[in-house]
């Protein structure tokens, strides 16, 4: 189970967070969703710790996380995590099946290389790409296969869970639909945690269990995907219908 | 406070440069501090280590070898030219044999490697910070600051010595061929001359300045590299802020060290 509360964070003057609460249970898909800049990305990297927020605490399993611990604490703790970033975040000097058992190749979860190859190209079969292209090199694949790699990448090692940063954005509305229910069985299938940051509503559907929205850096809304339509909030309604006009001023 | 502002606005200016000077020094010292740290505690990435003295190394080689071979040309031309004024031409081979090794070497070496390996260094890490490509490396349970930096650190450290090692030699090279083919200086005696004149400290003192200038390259790309912006253009600043930095702390310490060793 992850728990935020009262999760603040501010770049210079610009507050970012302004106390996020927010509950996922084990075992269940929480979709933030919101508009581009209000911090999504942030909440997600502060629970991992690639930001440290300013204020609040930040539970997992009832345990704050953060703060100074060794580093084979870290270890074990970001052992538990899967991430897929928004860009695939493949590093460009590794061939495909590299990336994919990068953290099997070296740490704690080291095996020997073949062994390593096979479950990355597993991996690799699971996601829907064929084994041959397990010696390429990310710069030759396309962005759809890109994001797949990068899904691959998040569930080697088989995390408890998982967490996904826009994973449609950049791809056409059929591979979205793929990516999305790749995301869903995989997750239902390895009974993962899992936490989507997208703005993309047919992501929503699909991967969701429960929804949270995020708008000037608080949780706005929080509930189970099904009642989201018959929600009143009227910052989620402008949300889900991409109203031009409404609570939520657009730049233009 | 706003009568005296135009009065105080240079010296508020003055004491702002100041202080990101001084945060700027701090934040390198704690680069370094922490670099080092990740040195001495495992993991080491061996193949990591093993690909940058590849890269920064064995791939240097030519660009090194070129400028050090045209400089102690150029040496031998200018210092007999020089010594012609008093009568002094004899000298030319010492004096190449001192300059290249103790200054030339080193330097030339250190400057055209920053050139060459601080720019891709932070190139590189600059891409990867903006593409989410370290918060991945976090996220996989490798540290950055062990993967990226130490590797490359250590590299540029050790290999720096060897191609100034090179550099030397290929200078001397230079200076002989222009001494023997243009200048009709004897072959043997001018070898005789470099050997002879030359001591071990003019050398090793050499060698110890290419050390540091290694460790200033790799500690450039990848603080610069490590904090750069979002976008190509921060990128693109990285990179020159990188190339930039390196060459004037190279010649900075140059002196410096040359103070050091021959205070005497």
């Amino acid at each position: 189970m992850i728990e935020l509360r009262g999760v603040h964070k501010a770049f210079g003057p610009k507050k970012v967070l302004q106390g996020i609460d927010l509950r996922v249970e084990r075992g269940t898909s929480m979709v933030i969703i919101g508009g581009s800049g209000t911090g999504k990305s942030v909440a997600l990297k502060c629970i991992l710790g690639l930001i440290t927020p300013d204020s609040g605490t930040i539970l997992l399993d009832g345990k704050p996380v953060g703060g100074r611990v060794s580093s084979a604490e870290r270890d074990a703790f970001l052992a538990r995590f899967g991430m897929l970033f928004q860009g695939g975040a493949l590093f460009d000097s590794l061939a495909v099946w590299q990336n994919v058992a990068f953290r099997l190749l070296r740490g704690r979860l080291k095996r020997p290389k073949t062994e390593a190859r096979e479950i990355a190209i597993e991996k690799l079969r699971r996601v829907g790409l064929s084994p041959d292209v397990a010696d390429l090199f990310p710069a030759e694949l396309s962005g759809g296969m890109q994001k797949r790699v990068g899904l691959a990448r998040a569930i080697a090692a088989e995390p408890e869970i998982i967490f996904f940063d826009e994973p449609t954005t950049g791809l056409d509305p059929i591979m979205s639909g793929v990516i999305n229910e790749l995301i869903r069985e995989i997750v239902v299938e390895m009974g993962a945690t899992a936490m989507t940051i997208t703005h993309d509503m047919s992501s929503v559907r699909a991967i969701a269990d429960n929804v949270a929205m995020l708008h000037d850096g608080v949780i706005h809304w929080t509930g189970p995907v099904a009642e989201m339509d018959a929600a009143d909030d009227p910052y989620l309604r402008q949300f889900i219908t991409g109203a031009a006009d409404g609570p939520i001023e657009a730049v233009r | 406070m706003s009568a005296l502002s135009p009065v105080l606005a240079p010296v508020a200016a003055v004491g702002r440069s100041g202080i990101g000077l001084l945060a700027l020094v701090g934040r390198l010292t704690m680069f370094l501090g922490a670099t080092l740290a990740h040195m001495l505690r495992p993991p080491f990435y061996w193949r990591e280590f093993l690909f940058q003295l590849m890269q920064i190394g064995y791939f240097s080689l030519p660009v090194v070898a070129l400028t050090t071979l045209f400089t102690g040309g150029a040496l031998a031309l200018q210092i007999y030219d020089g010594s012609a004024r008093f009568n002094a031409e004899a000298v030319v081979p010492q004096i190449v044999a001192i300059g290249m090794v103790r200054e030339l070497g080193p330097v030339l070496t250190g400057l055209m490697v920053a050139g060459r390996v601080s720019a891709a260094i932070a190139a590189e890490i600059g891409t990867m910070k903006v593409t989410e490509q370290i918060d991945a490396l976090t996220t996989l349970s490798t540290h950055p600051m062990k993967y990226l930096t130490v590797p490359r650190v250590l590299a540029a450290t050790l290999a720096l010595p060897v191609l100034a090692a090179v550099g030397n030699i290929i200078g001397i090279l230079g200076g002989y061929l222009v001494a023997v083919l243009r200048l009709e200086f004897n072959a043997a005696a001018y070898l005789r001359n470099t050997v002879d004149f030359l001591e071990a400290s003019d050398v090793v003192s050499g060698l110890v300045k290419a050390a540091v200038f290694g460790c200033i390259v790799a500690v450039m790309g990848c603080y610069h590299g490590m904090r750069s912006a979002r976008g190509a253009q921060g990128v693109g600043r990285a990179t020159t802020n990188a190339v930039v930095s390196a060459s004037i702390l190279i010649l900075a310490a140059n002196f410096i060290l040359t103070g050091i060793f021959f205070s005497e």
